[in-house]
């Protein structure tokens, strides 16, 4: 039996209202909508961002003050890994024109289109190129390229997601650019979900969309984007350098103050790298391995906040970092699965979030910050949640509701790979709901950019999760994705374009030193060095 | 600090529910029940290579392993196999492959263009190794047979879910570089065996034009309350 009794018994109530509920699903009638006012409330009550003693203002760097998750405030305010003394500055290992910091999406679009422009990059990645988030990216990538759509549209959407508090000019340029990237995509290859008569994109609706503007490639977008941008910049040998299981640990500056490269690390010998550039593109991802407040992650090995930790001492400006995105739907059963992502197209498809009688308490397509805070609400205050053997809490998604409404073996052929991740622990979800729970998702905040993708500081641009603004306190599905894509772009072309125009002076980790003696002055006793690179579970029982 | 409501924190389990698992050739005593890569964790190994996503779509984690009395060699993702009793593990974080070189808005969805990259591809002894070690349960040895036949189209719905581990490659004894094949023809069929989203090239005309750039100068410019207003207007496309 896959689910214990228990759960069982369980399963057998959403059995039950599931035929009242489809038919309502089929007549256009869904549980309605919260409002505004409601909406306020119950972030408030239930979202995890609003839980005493999470989160505290930073004490030293330039951005004193700025309130984070306690988890990466420890990480900025603990030691450099690096002691400045102990490489030699003069002594270059590497120049180059342009250095990208980071091999997931964003950093791979950013060194095709600084390739592009003529100039010698060179990618430094943690693990190898595309071990990242963005392979892991299921559900899709949002352009308003429909007739019944527009770009214009989508800016709402993308604003109502984020509660008005996005940087309006950085969605304008993400909302504009969209169609162009799309595009790109389906000229280098990507296999986009198509109708294959006609070509017309098979777009979907994801959570706060008003269009249906979800591009997939199956429920592998992201790997099916990453492996391609991937084969591509391999294409490249002679434009771009990629250095493996490097990670920058600190970005160096010159003594006008400008970023002029990083040292990098290489994990396997242990040795460090000094790599002089002449502009710099920091694009390392987010920080779901930091587990904020115990979550389980959906997030890739590497995504531990290196990016903000060296652009922080670098001096750049933090934003939105208060905001965490909690996904509705992380498995919670079984064990092994814990914290996995079940994409949002699962609700686009038409299933169901009930409780442990079956029953509906919220809409399934809510933003993820109040889908999140009702499953939690559901679960602990008003403790209808089903309990697994091992003492988690979750709801139900109900995902036989897809093959009801969309035809059998929907869920088998839309989304392979989530059936067969289920399969092997013998629970078929196209006739089995799953049992889920919020995990920890995606870094809203990050580094200040401007829509040319620059730091405040001078010749470091940024692209990717690494960044803040964007998405302002919460970010719609289908648009990381997006963005990644949009900025590494920008990114890639004002770097190149700055590069040609700019040449590094003496070498300096003079801010680096500036930074311990601030922390030792400030009276902050830490035993933790930074960035954390990889996280350790030697030893424990994740 | 605040945790999670919802976390819960497991202990390490009585001894009868511990089980020797061999990690190349030495013994640890682990939990039942984990997937490989948490045993490895679990005896106090830190990953650098082999690991990446942990969830099955990367392909870092290739494994090759042999149970207790069975003499096969047996083949999986670290991060999506349950560890068994008595089990010998060791972790492949790397086996060669070549890459072809190739523009692609340059090349043809052709059988000549296949050969021309892998002419090895020739050498399939259709021993069906490739398919039994797909972790993806891909059938890998049809679609090698596809592109042998110039078919990027069926390649592409055969392939579809390859994640690159490799290690179908790992076990060839034609010594093929299969995802490496899988990928060139999923790109030749995507670029040239669809048809291209007319809609799409329309919108990208229009933006290039600025149709909408007064509309979102607009939008950007708007007072908080007019902004407001405008999203809780929207209307809905059905579902
Ligand atoms: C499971 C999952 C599903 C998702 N689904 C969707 C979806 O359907 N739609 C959507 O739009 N978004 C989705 N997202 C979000 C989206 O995938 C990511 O936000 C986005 O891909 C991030 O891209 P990136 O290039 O900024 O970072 P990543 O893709 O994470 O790449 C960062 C890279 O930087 C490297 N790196 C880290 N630190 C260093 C260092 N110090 N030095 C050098 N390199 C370093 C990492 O190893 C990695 O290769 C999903 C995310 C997850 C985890
Ligand atoms: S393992 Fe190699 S030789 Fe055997 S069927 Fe697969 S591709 Fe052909
Ligand atoms: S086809 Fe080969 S590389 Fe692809 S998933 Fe299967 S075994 Fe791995
Ligand atoms: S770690 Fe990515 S597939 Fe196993």
């Amino acid at each position: 039996m896959p689910y214990s009794e228990a759960m069982m018994e369980s399963v057998a109530k959403v059995e039950a209202t599931r035929p009242q509920r489809l038919a309502e699903a089929k007549e256009g009638k869904h549980y309605p909508r919260l409002d505004q006012d409601e909406i306020e409330q119950i972030l408030k009550k239930y979202h995890p961002d609003y839980r005493d003693g999470t989160k505290r203002g930073l004490e030293v760097g330039a951005g004193k003050g700025t309130v984070v998750p306690n988890e990466l405030a420890e990480l900025l305010e603990a030691r450099p890994m690096l002691n400045p003394g102990a490489v030699d500055l003069e002594q270059i290992d590497l120049d180059t024109d342009v250095l990208v910091v980071g091999g997931g999406g964003a950093g791979a679009a950013a060194a095709l289109t600084a390739a592009a422009d003529g100039v010698d990059v060179t990618i430094a990645t943690k693990l190898r190129l595309g071990d990242s988030n963005t392979v892991m990216a299921e559900g899709g990538i949002q352009a308003a390229d429909k007739e019944i759509d527009s770009p214009t549209l989508h800016f709402l959407d993308v604003m109502g997601g984020g509660h008005f508090t996005n940087d309006r000019e950085l969605v304008r340029a993400l909302v504009r650019d969209a169609p162009a990237i799309i595009e790109w995509l389906e000229d280098m290859g990507v296999l986009f979900d198509k109708d294959e008569e006609d070509g017309t994109m098979r777009t979907l609706h994801g959570g706060g969309t008003s269009r249906k503007r979800m591009h997939s490639a199956g429920d592998m977008t992201g790997a099916e984007i990453m492996r391609t941008l991937r084969d591509e910049v391999r294409n490249h040998p002679d434009e771009i350098r990629v250095l493996e299981f490097s990670p920058a640990v600190e970005l160096v500056l010159d003594d006008a103050g400008r970023v002029a490269g990083a040292v990098l690390y290489n994990l396997e010998t242990e040795r460090y790298l000094v790599v002089r550039a002449k502009t710099v593109i920091l694009a390392t991802g987010g920080f779901g391995r930091l587990h904020i407040q115990g979550f389980p992650t959906t997030n890739h090995y590497g995504a531990t906040a290196d990016g903000i930790v060296l652009a922080y001492r670098a001096g750049a400006g933090l934003r939105f970092l208060e905001a965490t995105q909690f996904h509705p739907t992380g498995a919670v059963f079984p064990e092994q699965n814990v914290g996995l992502l079940i994409t949002e197209k699962v609700r686009g498809a038409g299933a169901q979030v009930v409780n442990v009688d079956g029953e509906q308490f919220v809409y399934a397509l809510e933003t993820r910050d109040v889908e999140s805070s009702a499953i939690i609400r559901e679960c602990q205050e008003r403790d209808n949640g089903v309990v697994t053997p091992t003492g988690r809490k979750g709801c139900w998604l109900d995902s036989p509701m897809v093959e009801a409404l969309r035809g059998a073996g929907t869920m088998q052929k839309d989304f392979p790979a989530k059936y067969r991740q289920f399969m092997r622990h013998d629970i078929d979800i196209s006739e089995l709901p799953m049992l889920i729970y919020p995990t920890l998702h995606y870094q809203n905040g990050g580094v200040a950019v401007s829509p040319d993708a620059e730091a405040e500081r001078e010749n470091l641009y940024l692209a990717g999760e690494v960044t803040g603004g964007i998405h302002g306190t919460n970010r719609l599905m289908g648009n990381s994705l997006l963005d990644i894509l949009v900025y590494g772009r920008r990114a890639g072309r004002n770097a190149a374009k700055k590069s040609k125009e700019t040449q590094p002076g003496r070498l300096t980790l003079e801010h680096v030193e500036a930074f311990v003696k601030e922390i030792e002055g400030s009276g902050i006793d830490t035993k933790l060095t930074s960035p954390m690179l990889l996280p350790d579970y030697a030893g424990k029982l994740g | 600090m605040a945790t999670e409501l919802n976390r819960v924190e497991r202990q390490t389990p009585p001894d009868d529910e511990m089980v020797s698992i061999f990690v190349m050739g030495k013994e640890y005593r682990v939990p039942d029940a984990l997937t490989i890569m948490k045993a490895i964790e679990y005896a106090g190994y830190h990953f650098i290579r082999g690991c990446g996503c942990r969830g099955g779509a990367c392909g870092a984690c290739a494994t090759v392993y042999r149970t207790a009395d069975n003499y096969r060699i047996k083949v999986g993702l670290a991060c999506q196999t349950l560890i068994e009793p008595g089990m010998h593990v060791t972790q492949i974080p790397f086996y060669p492959a070549n890459k072809a070189i190739y523009d692609v808005s340059e090349a043809e969805p052709t059988v000549e263009e296949v050969l021309k990259h892998y002419p090895e591809i020739a050498r399939c002894l259709c021993c069906e190794v490739c398919t039994r070690a797909c972790p993806q349960d891909l059938e890998v040895m049809y679609y090698i047979q596809a592109a042998l036949r110039g078919d990027v189209k069926e390649v592409s719905r055969l392939s579809f879910e390859c994640i690159m581990c490799g290690l179908c490659v790992s076990r060839c004894p034609a010594e093929l570089m299969h995802y490496n094949v899988a990928i060139l023809c999923r790109r030749l069929y995507a670029r040239y065996g669809m048809k291209r989203a007319e809609h799409l090239a329309n919108r990208v005309r229009e933006i290039e034009e600025g149709k909408f750039d007064e509309e979102l100068d607009e939008l950007v410019r708007m007072d908080e309350k007019d902004l407001v207003r405008a999203y809780e207007s929207r209307d809905f496309e059905e579902a």
